[in-house]
């Protein structure tokens, strides 16, 4: 996968902008990709919905912005109404099962769901829904490596949670081969 | 040395001010009968009799007449920009806190264009004496209106009498939180004096205003008279009142003047707060500079 | 000489430009930080104030950045490597201040991400307009020094080199980032200590007697001293001689204000940091800075593809302008394509020094808020290389 212009969408607290962080940082940091985010700022950080975008690639990035998200995660039904028409061709969707109703799903598109609160709620912290979708995406997506994603979360997770935090990568990873299976 | 060796062979005996002084740069620019030359005086006679180390001593200026005050000392000296004298003395003892700072400069330039870093200094405790020469007006610039200039005395921007009224200057550094406050006219020399090697041998934000005529701007266009005649004005109309309530100390045009040392207290230093603070936050991971752990180790118990 | 290890995270990083640069800050050895809030610089003063209590660093957040700007330079004179950090409007209230440090060849950096303007603007969108501003905000003549980083690597190295360019030519030096950068986020790796160079401030050591605090040396810069070493310097915003007293004299305003701007002038081969791609055998040279040398470059690679011959120079030292660079390559090109997120600002300075060339010279301007879409430069590209 030469390169990956991701879009993360979500609505304030459900850690948009961290998700997109352990992707990049597990591409760029502990893998031997390159990547660019970009965090939406002003109102838009403030307020209750929030996006962060990110390229991973394999050569150096040039134009920092993304054109067509090729693979777009989506954690909440404004998101999904706002970003899910951008989506290129053929891209790849995830999103939470049950916080987004994909009505009207454009059929150019591969689409994966996840019921990340429900499996977080199992896990005792709904807090790390993002990771389990993290963990998720790592397994269906091939944008970043698995063993540098679980890099990537337990540098970027406050310390002491990095157990409960590898817990939820795992569960998301295991839900996402189970699929591809 | 050139230049200062032509005092060596003098006849008349050497001012004893000599060493705090740049002779070389006197004459100096201020009129006749002007008070600020008094107050430098007063402020040389009081360092050579204090116990700063005057190697280690620094004099920051503003703009305006008594801005140049830091042209003619004979110390490290700053003359920076219109307002900013406050801050830059900030920066310096923060670099540095074994330097002893000490701003010099009149009441339109520490009042009105710096008077928010002046409220902020005293409300930090930023750790410097700040001598304010208070003529009531601005002399540099031609005698305009200034934070000071008392109701109905005219200036050339309040051409038919003020209307604005004046900062009590003691009451706004004392509410802000200053250590020290008093205030001094240029008549009080000896008070003066030792207000000044008080102030500089205090740690924290201390204060001193000084009113001191301006017969070329200000005087003159209120029909006050020459410089000496302010000077007995001074001495006729001020009252000695150690202590006094603050608020109390207004200034009306030509009316009684309450001098005095008005506050005397100890607050923690602004660089001290900060060692504190940041010493227990982080106990041995704390790594403060180096000028600061040596400030701390010869100056506090 | 080196870094001191203390401050210095060796190893990769994912973080932003902002943060970059406040890492930068600390590896270049500076350890007194004045700043004030605002839009979209605060983050720098933020990782600032987090990390120098471990760092033997003295942060303090100040009431203005009037304030700021000239607490940095009684922190310079206090022996300390400074710099103050603002964007869009602070950046013009700090213009006194930039002068007084020109004037007083106090060394420190002021960094200012740009932001959409003028006023208020667009506090969260990138700009580049501060260009003209950066090199004659402050009344007078003088000289400075501007770097324009087009990552958070360069905020990083960019920063190091900024200080080392103050400590080097006693001068101002303005890092000029932007919005777009501040706020991206990408891999930075820092060296190890002992890889970074670091260059300090010459200082005199001399007697007393003998000192004259701007007295210059052949490069025209003058060694400096700090208060406290007992010379007792005096240091003025007003036109001086060399021992530092107040001058008048039109003698010494020709002298003094001549060797404040040409200590920048004549040293600005040996300053001017710019890269070059294919501008050799190029019809029409691409010249950019900042977030914009990486916006331009899918137009240049779609062009390339095309079989046109275009080069890019990408400025990372924006003043001193490269002017002689300019010059040559005006009388071998077709064409100048300079887009900028302002309304044409360092076109003027192409345009100047393409002189009475042949070579066009377009602006692609942007009014701010966003960077160029790259079909815009594209269509400049094309454009330029018509008749």
């Amino acid at each position: 996968m030469p390169k990956t212009e991701i879009k993360i969408g979500g609505f304030g607290g459900q850690g948009v902008i961290l998700s997109g962080y352990i992707l990049g940082r597990a591409a760029s940091i502990f893998d031997t990709k390159y990547a660019t985010m970009i965090q939406a700022f002003g109102p838009e950080a403030r307020g209750s919905s929030c996006s962060a975008q990110l390229i991973v690639s394999d050569e150096a990035i040039t134009y920092p912005y993304i054109t067509a998200p090729n693979l777009m995660i989506i954690m909440s039904q404004e998101a999904y109404t706002k970003y899910s028409p951008e989506l290129a061709q053929g891209g790849t969707l995830i999103t939470e099962e049950e916080l987004v109703v994909t009505h009207n799903l454009r059929k150019d598109i591969i689409h994966y769901s996840i019921p990340a609160t429900r499996f977080a709620e199992e896990l005792g912290k709904r807090i790390v829904v993002n990771i389990i979708i993290i963990g998720f995406t790592a397994a269906l997506s091939g944008v970043v490596n698995a063993d540098a994603a679980r890099e990537a979360v337990k540098a970027s997770v406050p310390q002491g949670t990095e157990d409960l935090n590898l817990k939820a990568f795992q569960k998301g990873y295991d839900y996402g081969l189970s699929l591809r299976s | 040395m050139g230049e200062v060796q032509l005092f060596d062979d003098r006849a008349v005996p050497a001012n004893p001010a000599e060493d705090l002084l740049r002779i070389d740069r006197i004459p100096h620019i201020w009129c006749p009968g002007c008070g600020i030359g008094t107050t430098v005086n007063c402020f040389v006679r009081a360092l050579e009799t204090s116990t700063l180390d005057l190697q280690k001593t620094a004099i920051v200026s503003g703009i305006g007449c008594t801005g140049r005050v830091a042209g003619y000392i004979n110390l490290d000296s700053f003359h920076t920009t219109h307002g900013r004298a406050i801050p830059f003395a900030t920066g310096l003892k923060l670099a540095n806190p074994e330097l002893k700072v000490i701003v010099y400069s009149g009441d339109g330039d520490l009042t009105a264009i710096g008077g928010n870093h002046f409220i902020h200094a005293a409300r930090r405790n930023a750790d410097m004496t700040v001598i304010l020469v208070n003529n009531m007006i601005y002399g540099m610039t031609g005698g305009q209106a200034a934070p000071t200039t008392p109701l109905t005395a005219t200036a050339s921007t309040m051409p038919y009498g003020n209307y604005e009224e004046p900062f009590n200057l003691p009451f706004l550094a004392d509410s802000c939180g200053a250590v020290y406050v008093a205030r001094w006219t240029a008549f009080h020399v000896r008070h003066l004096t030792k207000a000044i090697k008080e102030a500089v041998q205090k740690k924290g934000f201390s204060f001193i205003e000084i009113l001191a005529p301006c017969p070329t701007l200000y005087s003159r266009r209120n029909k006050l008279g020459d410089g000496m005649e302010q000077m007995q004005f001074y001495r006729d109309n001020s009252e000695i009142k150690h202590g006094a309530d603050t608020k109390s100390v207004g200034l009306d045009f030509q009316g009684r003047i309450i001098v005095g040392k008005f506050v005397d207290r100890e607050r923690k230093p602004f660089q001290e707060a900060m060692f504190d603070h940041l010493n227990k936050h982080f106990g041995n991971l704390y790594v403060p500079s180096e000028e600061l752990r040596s400030y701390n180790a010869k100056n506090r118990n | 000489m080196h870094a001191d290890p203390i401050g210095v995270l060796t190893g990769p990083h994912f973080i932003d430009g902002d943060h970059a640069c406040s890492e930068g800050a600390i590896s270049a050895g500076c350890r007194f930080v004045a700043g004030y809030p605002i839009t979209p610089s605060t983050e720098i003063v933020e990782r600032i104030a987090d990390r120098f209590p471990l760092v033997g660093g003295i942060f303090i957040q100040m009431e203005d950045e009037l304030a700021s700007s000239i607490a940095i330079q009684g922190a310079a004179w206090g022996g300390k490597k400074a710099m103050t950090v603002t964007s869009g409007p602070g950046f013009s209230l700090m213009m006194e201040h930039i002068g007084y440090a020109a004037m007083t060849e106090t060394p420190c950096v002021f960094v200012d991400v740009q932001r959409a303007g003028p006023s208020t603007g667009l506090p969260t969108m990138p700009a580049q307009g501060d260009m003209m501003q950066a090199r004659w905000g402050s009344h007078g003549d003088y000289g400075i020094i501007a770097l324009s980083p087009n990552s958070p690597q360069e905020c990083y190295d960019l920063t190091i080199k900024a200080f080392n360019l103050s400590e080097k030519y006693r001068v101002p030096v303005l890092l000029m980032m932007d919005e777009c950068v501040g706020h991206m986020i990408e891999r930075v790796v820092i060296p190890k200590a002992e890889d970074i160079e670091i260059f300090e401030r010459r200082s005199f050591s001399g007697a007393r007697e003998d000192f004259l605090l701007y007295q210059a040396d052949a490069d025209l810069v003058p060694p400096m001293a700090k208060a406290g070493e007992g010379y007792h310097i005096h240091v003025t915003g007003l036109t001086h001689d060399e021992r530092g007293y107040p001058n008048m004299s039109l003698a010494a305003q020709g002298r003094l204000i001549n060797r404040l701007t040409d200590k920048i002038r004549l040293n600005a081969d040996a300053i001017a940091d710019y890269r070059e791609d294919g501008v050799e055998q190029a019809d029409a040279v691409v010249v950019t800075y900042g977030i914009t040398s990486r916006t331009v470059l899918p137009a240049v690679e779609q062009a390339r593809k095309e079989g046109k011959k275009i080069g890019h120079l990408r400025m990372i030292t924006t003043w001193p302008f490269p002017e002689k660079r300019i010059r040559e390559l005006a009388s071998k090109v077709k064409s100048f394509v300079v887009p900028e997120i302002n309304l044409g600002q360092m076109v003027l300075e192409v345009e100047r020094a393409a002189g009475r060339s042949k070579a066009r010279v377009l602006s692609v301007p942007h009014a701010g808020g966003s960077v160029h879409d790259p079909k815009e430069i594209y269509a400049a590209i094309m454009e330029s290389l018509k008749g």
